[in-house]
C-alpha cells in the first residue's frame, strides 16, 4: 500500500510560524506579540449587516464573480482612492480572502517553467503558491539600508528571459516597509521595459502611517499589467470573514474565475454583505483603527530607541522590524530565548525568507497596556544580554 | 493633533504626558501647551474617573427625570436649567427635542430621596409643569465603556 501523497507538496516548506506557534501555544501566561490581525473587532454595524443578511435568509451562493453590488462597491473605492477605473463586471473578483486571490492569481498567469519574482522577508504564502502554481520562485532579499523597499536595481538583477510575474508586498508584513510613489515608478519602468506583469498585494494599503498608500496600478501604463489585490481583514479587523478581492485585465480576471467557480464557487455570502456596509460607510472606523495603530508604532519606535535597539522607521502595516544582531544570536534564538526568559512570543524574521536572519517581526496590534508590558521586559532583556 | 488628542484623553484621562507626546509624535511641553489652551477655551471640561459604583458598598441611585417647563421670554430654557444644575445632586441637564424639554440626571442614596427632590424641589420650580421619574436598574455601557465583563485576547497567539 502506498500513501498517495504530492511530491510539490511534500517539497513545500514547513512554515517557520507553525514550528514557533506549536512552542509557545504550550506555554502559560506568555505576551504575544506575534499576531498577524488587528485586535479590534470588526466594527459593530459592519457586523450587523451581516446578522440581517442572515436574518434575511440571503444564505444562497452569489454569482462566481461575488455580489455586484460587492463589486460595483469595491470600483467606487478604488476609483474614490487610487483614482483607478476598473469594470465591476468582467475585472473585479471577490475571493476567499487575499490569501486565495494571491493562488488563484498564479494560477492563472503562469506557466511551467515561468519565473515569479518575490521580495523576502514577505507573507509566507507567496513562495508556495508559486510553486503549486507550477513556476519558479525567484527570491530577492530586500534590505535593511534601502528600509526594506524594492529598488529598480534589485529588481533589474533578478530578471531573466523567463520572468513573468513580480509579486509587489508593500506594505509589507513583516517589515512594516512602504513603497511611495517615487519608489514605485521606477519599478513600474522596469516592468514595463521588460514586459513583466505585477502582483500587487496592497492588504495593508489602508495602514500607512506617511502619506496615503500609492497602488502600483495607478500609475501609467500599469493597471493593463497588475492584478492588484486588496481585502477587508486588516483594514476593517475582518479577518475572520474571509473576504478579498483582485482586480486587473479581464484576460487573467475571467481564467480566475474559472479557477475559482471550479475550486470555491463564491466568496461566503453572509460575508459579502457584510463587505458592501463597509465599503459604504467603514471609512471613519478605517481612520480611528489606523489613528490607534499609529501611535503604537510610535510608542514602539520609541521604546526601542530607548533601550538602543536598532529599527528603521517602518510607516506601513502593523508591524515593526527590529534587528538584533548586535547580539550575535540568530532570530530563532533570540526569540526563544526571549520567549523562555520573558515569555514574551515574537516571531523571527526568519520566518519570511531568509533575509528576515538578524530581525524580528513585532505587531502592534495590541493594547498599548499590553504593548508597555512586553516593552519593559524586552528592556530587561536586551540589557541582560548586553552584560 | 488637537483630535486626537482628545480622542486619547477621552479614553484615558489619566496617561502619562510623556506617553502622549510620544503616541502623538510631538513633544511633551507642544502636549501640555495644547492641553492649556483646550482648558482654556473650556473644550476640556474635566477629567473625570468611570466608576462602577454598583461594585462598591456605597449606596447610589441614579434616576433619569423628565421635565417640561415653560420657556421664559428673552431667557428661553437657560435660566430654568440653571436653577436645576446648581444643585448638587444633579448630575447633567440636557435640552431635549421631542416630547418634553429637559432631560436631568440625579444621584442619590436611595429612591426616597430622589422622590423627595422631585416633589419638593424641582416641581415647585414656577416654570416646570410636569415630570416623569425613571431609575435606572443597571448601567451595562457607560461613556462609551462596557461595564460589565472584560474581555479577552482569543486570537491565535502566533498567526502569519
Amino acid at each position: 500500500m502506498s500513501i498517495p501523497i504530492s511530491k510539490t507538496v511534500v517539497g513545500l516548506k514547513k512554515s517557520g510560524i507553525r514550528k514557533f506557534f506549536d512552542i509557545v501555544s504550550e506555554m502559560k501566561d506568555v505576551i504575544s506579540l506575534g499576531v498577524g490581525e488587528p485586535d479590534f473587532d470588526t466594527p459593530w454595524h459592519i457586523r450587523e449587516e451581516g446578522i440581517y443578511a442572515l436574518e434575511k435568509g440571503k444564505t444562497f451562493y452569489t454569482s462566481n464573480a461575488g455580489l455586484k453590488e460587492l463589486r460595483q462597491e469595491i470600483a467606487n473605492y478604488l476609483k474614490r482612492t487610487q483614482n483607478i477605473s476598473y469594470n465591476p463586471d468582467n475585472e473585479i473578483i471577490v475571493t476567499v480572502g487575499g490569501s486565495e486571490a494571491i493562488d488563484i492569481g498564479l494560477r492563472a498567469m503562469v506557466n511551467a517553467e515561468d519565473e515569479v519574482i518575490i521580495p523576502q522577508p514577505s507573507y509566507v504564502s507567496y513562495e508556495p503558491c508559486a510553486i503549486l502554481a507550477g513556476a519558479k520562485p525567484v527570491i530577492v532579499d530586500l534590505k535593511a539600508e534601502n528600509e526594506f523597499r524594492l529598488t529598480a536595481e534589485e529588481l533589474k538583477n533578478a530578471i531573466t528571459d523567463k520572468t513573468r510575474i513580480l509579486i509587489l508586498p508593500f506594505p509589507n508584513n513583516p517589515t512594516g516597509a512602504i513603497m511611495e510613489q517615487k519608489d514605485l515608478e521606477e519599478i513600474a519602468k522596469v516592468c514595463i521595459e521588460n514586459d513583466i506583469y505585477v502582483m500587487s498585494d496592497e492588504i495593508y494599503g489602508e495602514l500607512s502611517y506617511k502619506e496615503k498608500h500609492v497602488s502600483i496600478a495607478s500609475i501609467a501604463g500599469m493597471k493593463e499589467r497588475t492584478i492588484l489585490i486588496n481585502g477587508f481583514s486588516k483594514a476593517y479587523a475582518m479577518t475572520g470573514w474571509r473576504l478579498g478581492y483582485a482586480c486587473g485585465p479581464k484576460e487573467i480576471i475571467e481564467q480566475m474565475v474559472k479557477i475559482h467557480q471550479y475550486a470555491i464557487m463564491c466568496a461566503p455570502t453572509t460575508s459579502q454583505y457584510s463587505a458592501v456596509e463597509a465599503l459604504k460607510k467603514g471609512d471613519e472606523d478605517v481612520k480611528l483603527m489606523r489613528e490607534s495603530y499609529n501611535q503604537r508604532r510610535r510608542y514602539l519606535m520609541n521604546a526601542f530607541k530607548e533601550m538602543g535597539l536598532e529599527c528603521f522607521e517602518p510607516y506601513g502595516a502593523f508591524y515593526v522590524f527590529p534587528c538584533i544582531k548586535e547580539f550575535g544570536m540568530t532570530s530563532e534564538e533570540f526569540a526563544m530565548k526571549f520567549l523562555e526568559e520573558e515569555h514574551v512570543a515574537v516571531v523571527p524574521g526568519t520566518a519570511f525568507g531568509d533575509s528576515g536572519e538578524g530581525f524580528l517581526r513585532i505587531s502592534y496590534a495590541y493594547s498599548i497596556e499590553n504593548l508597555k508590558r512586553a516593552m519593559e521586559r524586552l528592556k530587561r532583556f536586551v540589557e541582560k544580554l548586553r552584560k | 493633533m488637537k483630535e486626537e488628542l482628545l480622542r486619547i484623553i477621552e479614553k484615558n484621562s489619566r496617561i502619562d504626558v510623556k506617553e502622549l507626546a510620544v503616541m502623538l509624535g510631538s513633544t511633551e511641553v507642544e502636549v501640555l501647551n495644547e492641553m492649556q489652551e483646550l482648558e482654556n477655551e473650556g473644550i476640556i471640561c474635566g477629567y473625570h474617573t468611570l466608576i462602577d459604583w454598583e461594585k462598591t458598598s456605597t449606596e447610589k441611585v441614579t434616576g433619569l427625570i423628565e421635565v417640561k417647563v415653560t420657556p421664559q421670554r428673552g431667557q428661553g430654557f437657560d435660566k430654568i436649567a440653571e436653577r436645576i444644575y446648581k444643585y448638587p445632586e444633579v448630575k447633567s441637564v440636557y435640552l431635549i427635542s421631542g416630547g418634553y424639554d429637559l432631560l436631568i440626571t440625579l444621584e442619590e442614596k436611595s429612591l426616597k430621596e430622589i422622590a423627595a427632590f422631585v416633589s419638593d424641589k424641582l416641581s415647585t420650580l414656577e416654570s416646570v409643569l410636569s415630570t416623569a421619574t425613571h431609575f435606572i436598574l443597571k448601567k451595562y455601557k457607560d461613556h462609551g465603556t462596557i461595564l460589565s465583563k472584560k474581555e479577552d485576547d482569543e486570537r491565535e497567539i502566533i498567526t502569519p
